[in-house]
């Protein structure tokens, strides 16, 4: 009997077609994410060698249009990259999906200006990490609302922020910030500004010791910036946030969730192949388990990949009535709820099945991580906040 | 019906400035107001003038200043 192959790898859809970008990237999650992960979560250290190899694949200018050299990949596409990396470390998978929700702004709000489009041809070349500055200490967790403001003097900015989190920012080369249009502008009159290194200076001011999510290396700091004024971004915030930062994100977090899922689950099945192996002729107890744990992990995989199709569709061909829609932001954030939960939910089944052997840290099938990085999900933007934008959207919707 | 407008703004749209003296083309959003502002706002000027705002009308545009506001009000109470 030949019943082998207890791997956790995701399956290659097709052995004959030419290796992909999806391959590549499978690989790097197998054989460079994987191995690292459990170092990069215990030492909660920036997950060094798969962003360099994602590099090597030219993969950091992913979503930049072909006209300036990127690979003008597809959001659904990258959708699946961060999945297929989440499987081996959720931490690399959520830098590189932070990445790109920045990249994917400048892409697509920032083409009238040359400064921002010769900016996004050396991230083509130079493979560039973009980290974000959205958070600010003063207002609470609203993304909308911002306290620090842009100056502009002589075709210059100049700009400061006490931020509360900022992901990768001791490795990135640079950093997209939002703030107050003017000093005298109103906290919701926002602009995204984009600081090129050599242009800020960072001042730490607290650590990043958390339960998962550790190698995202995201403490607080004090930022210092000023560059030249046609780095500010020239759409407005609230267009950039509706259109694409708010979409992106949850779309590309809901891919890394699934991939933790989807990892967790895999290991599930294998150990539950073993207990059959022990006793050939007999189901296991945990199998049941097993199937059903199988069937919330199918729904999570439908709802993620749906939602992910359908703002790929809406954000390549739909205009910005569609994008600024109430129905588009109720879907997107419905996304985020549910994917945020279902992942706990899946992970939580998982442990149940592999019992002391997933609660073991040391054993070939701990769960640990995976749950401590599920339990991510549900803060960074609190699903409450969440959810109370949707109530109040769903005071006007009329479905028609 | 503009200054009941002005009204309704003066009363939900949480304005950093005066929605009284506000020019009738200034844009709210830079004037403060929120989107979940605009939201209490839209109702209130769903319950005042007994209309329904479409979906198709919940846009950013159209609640951008006092002018498109009533643009979309005389749309929805044409023929009365």
């Amino acid at each position: 009997m030949t019943i082998a192959t207890p791997s956790t790898q995701v399956a290659s859809k097709s052995a004959t077609a030419a290796p992909t970008r999806v391959d590549a990237v499978r690989r790097i999650a197998k054989e460079i994410a994987r191995p690292n992960a459990a170092d990069v979560d215990h030492k909660a250290r920036f997950p060094v060698e798969t962003i360099q190899a994602l590099k090597e694949q030219k993969l950091m200018s992913a979503l930049v249009p072909s006209d300036l050299g990127g690979a003008a990949l597809g959001f659904g596409e990258v959708a699946t990259i961060c999945e297929v990396l989440a499987t081996g470390c959720a931490s690399a998978a959520m830098v590189f999906a932070m990445h790109q929700i920045q990249i994917a702004c400048i892409a697509r709000h920032g083409r009238s200006a040359p400064g921002l489009c010769q900016y996004l041809r050396e991230v083509v070349e130079k493979q560039y990490v973009v980290a974000s500055v959205t958070s600010e200490v003063g207002v609470g967790g609203e993304m909308r609302n911002s306290v620090a403001a842009v100056s502009r003097e002589g075709g210059r900015y100049a700009v400061n922020k006490d931020a509360t989190t900022i992901s990768y920012c001791e490795h990135a080369d640079d950093l997209l910030l939002t703030a107050r249009r003017a000093p005298e502008a109103p906290p919701n009159d926002q602009v995204l500004v984009l600081l090129k290194k050599g242009d800020y200076r960072v001042e730490k001011t607290g650590n990043w010791d958390t339960l998962g999510m550790r190698g995202t290396c995201s403490p607080s700091f004090k930022v210092f910036a000023q560059g030249p004024e046609d780095h500010v971004l020239p759409a407005p915030f609230a267009d950039i946030a509706s259109h694409t930062m708010v979409p992106v994100s949850h779309v590309l977090w809901a891919s890394v969730w699934l991939g933790i899922a989807s990892s967790a689950v895999s290991t599930a099945r294998a150990f539950v192949r073993q207990q059959a192996r022990a006793k050939p002729g007999t189901v296991p107890p945990t199998a049941v388990r097993l199937a059903e744990v199988s069937s919330l992990l199918q729904t999570m995989r439908t709802n993620v990949h749906d939602v992910v199709s359908e703002a790929e569709d809406l954000m390549t061909h739909g205009g910005s009535d569609a994008l600024s829609s109430i129905s588009f932001a109720l879907k997107m954030n419905n996304l985020k709820v549910a994917a945020s939960q279902l992942v706990v939910q899946v992970v939580n089944q998982t442990l149940l099945i592999c019992g002391i052997m997933g609660y073991k840290n040391d054993s070939p099938f701990a769960l640990g991580r995976h749950l401590r990085d599920a339990h991510s999900a549900a803060l960074m933007v609190g699903n409450d906040r969440i959810l109370a934008t949707n109530a109040s959207l769903l005071l006007v919707l009329k479905d028609d | 019906m503009i200054s009941e407008i002005r009204q309704i703004l003066k009363e939900h749209g949480r304005l950093a400035s005066d929605a009284t003296t506000l020019a009738d083309d200034a844009d709210l959003y830079q004037a403060g107001m929120t989107s979940h502002a605009s939201v209490n706002v839209m109702l209130a000027l769903e319950g005042h003038f007994d209309v329904e705002f479409p979906d198709s009308m919940l846009k950013r545009g159209v609640f951008s200043s006092i002018a498109t506001i009533r643009e979309a009000l005389e749309t929805l109470t044409q023929g009365r």
